[in-house]
């Protein structure tokens, strides 16, 4: 058996062209990979796993999420490749070390470009930009708002609860050195005076961009164990990748981080009140509810009253968002979900002075991107 | 993006791939073009290359009814785009179509506070920036109204 006991197994290849007609990147990758997986003998919903290159579809960001919903793939294990023209290559081993950690099964791994005769009026052109923009809807505002306004009509949901869950992190926050709230604490009161931005969605349920930064790094158990600190283990992961646009998404009331924290703590042996720390991606305040539904803490719909309920606090019942979350804490754009991290490995080292959670051994880190699109959900644990 | 005098700001029309252009083309006739895939029954918005059901390529554009419901909106009051703030507050929606898929649109003709989920809507169209945008109005005239 060899090292990587992977094989490809289909491939497809358009025509070389000088130039292209009315195609978009979007339009050749789905040509492409329709001959790739009919190649392979595969039917499209055996892809479990997603590879791409930078910029695919002229989009900037939301890369793979994009291609996805395009495809009408939901993988659950997904990536942006990189590397010039390495980025093939360095598909091939990503792809297998994928399905050697046990995310998936079979990656799609694909390229491809157009090349226009005129040069685009825009270089941003994916659907968003054609289908929501002139709408008036750009952002991530109006899709959050969305899934508040659905979970308010389905469930009952009430500013009030998701209010009080912006307080707790606030409060939260007040003992963490770092956080860009520490200073300033609010009421529930404030938050429902703060201004309507996208109704029913208000100001202070919305994280504030500021600068920032984060990195970690990962090497072996054995290794770690030399080193200066106690070793924060990977015990599980799970990922999903449903959508790109709010309009796209399966389901208002539910993301994809159902399934990959399904996947999380199926591979770690342990379920979520087994957790010391949830440490929970918070872009908005109705984000917070959905999760603890869908992390099984609570049924679907009673994330807002569950929220409301308990002790989010370090000495608290469920601590949450020790940090004070990236509502409290700041988001420094993408290093934001990184955050969520970085508290997790300094609860679980109980280095997290002036509000350690006592014997914390194992903590949940969701991340979340775009619409409710992108997720990944970790299972962080102390080394016995 | 600056905007003097008296003129307003230009709103971020559609920007149309060849792909997309009929169902541009029936706007401007005031038809709501979708694409159909007869291999999986289903019909595709936004216009695609592939039905993402089926993969089958062999989409065809049809008319559909311009009928649906309010799956779920907002009211915008701090709009992401400068030119859209002269609107605010507007009603952004989503809505699901008669045929099944769902699209993203404005609920016009009607109170921001009238909307609710589950209303049914047609369409209804609007010029924008030179372009016709599938809008959405109240079916039901009495929903015209808020409180």
């Amino acid at each position: 058996m060899s090292h990587w006991n992977c094989a490809i197994a289909g491939i497809g290849e358009l025509t070389p062209t000088r130039r292209t007609e009315g195609e978009t990147t979007l339009g050749m990758i789905a040509r492409v990979c329709i001959e790739a997986v009919a190649d392979a003998g595969l039917e499209p919903a055996a892809i479990d796993g997603l590879l791409v290159g930078p910029q695919v579809g002229e989009t900037p960001q939301h890369v793979p999420a994009t291609v996805c919903e395009y495809l009408g793939l939901k993988p659950t294990m997904s990536n942006v490749v990189d590397l010039g023209g390495a980025s093939g290559a360095g598909m091939a081993w990503r792809a297998a070390a994928a399905i050697n950690a046990g995310m998936c099964e079979a990656v799609l791994c694909v390229l491809a470009n157009s090349r226009e005769p005129t040069p685009p009026r825009s270089p941003n052109r994916n659907p968003i930009r054609e289908f929501d923009v002139p709408f008036g809807a750009s952002g991530a505002n109006a899709a959050y708002a969305m899934i508040a306004q659905a979970h308010r009509h389905h469930y009952g949901t009430t500013s009030e609860q998701l209010a009080q869950a912006v307080v707790a992190q606030r409060r939260n926050a007040a003992r963490h050195p770092q956080a860009i709230f520490r200073d300033t604490p609010i009421t529930v009161d404030d938050v429902l005076n703060s201004p309507l931005v996208a109704a029913p969605l208000r100001l202070l349920e919305i994280v504030m961009p500021c600068a920032g930064g984060s990195a970690f790094v990962v090497t072996t158990s054995q290794r770690a164990r030399t080193l200066r600190h106690p070793p924060v283990e990977i015990a599980g992961a799970g990922e999903k990748v449903t959508h790109r646009a709010i309009s796209g998404a399966p389901d208002l009331l539910s993301g994809p981080l159902k399934p990959a924290m399904a996947r999380a703590f199926q591979q770690a042996g342990v379920s979520a009140t087994d957790m010391n720390l949830l440490s929970l991606y918070d872009c908005y305040s109705i984000m917070l509810a959905v999760t603890v539904e869908d992390a099984g803490l609570c049924p679907p719909g009673a994330g807002g009253r569950w929220l409301a309920e308990h002790d989010l606090s370090p000495e608290g019942d469920f601590p949450l968002n020790t940090h004070g979350g990236q509502l409290a804490f700041g988001q420094a754009d993408l290093a934001g979900g990184m955050s969520h991290i970085i508290e997790a490995v300094r609860q679980l080292r109980h280095q997290a002075h002036g509000r350690q959670i006592a014997n914390a051994r194992h903590a949940l880190v969701t991340g979340n991107g775009a619409t409710m699109s992108e997720a990944t959900a970790l299972i962080l644990r102390r080394e016995e | 993006m600056t905007h003097s005098g008296n003129q307003p700001m230009r709103k971020p029309g559609p920007q149309a791939s060849p792909l997309s252009q009929p169902f541009w083309e029936g706007c401007r006739e005031r038809r709501l073009l979708i694409q159909y895939c007869p291999d999986s029954e289903k019909w595709v918005f936004y216009p695609r290359a592939l039905d993402p059901h089926s993969w089958s390529t062999n989409l065809q554009w049809r008319e559909a009814s311009g009928r649906g419901t309010v799956a779920s909106f907002i009211v915008v009051h701090k709009p992401g785009h400068p030119a859209f703030v002269e609107d605010s507050p507007y009603v952004v929606a989503l809505i699901d179509l008669q045929e099944g898929p769902r699209m993203l649109s404005n609920v016009v003709e009607c109170a921001p506070d009238a909307v609710r989920i589950g209303m049914p809507v047609q369409v209804h169209w609007v010029e924008q920036g030179g372009e016709v945008l599938p809008k959405f109005r109240p079916a039901d005239p009495r929903d015209n109204n808020g409180e």
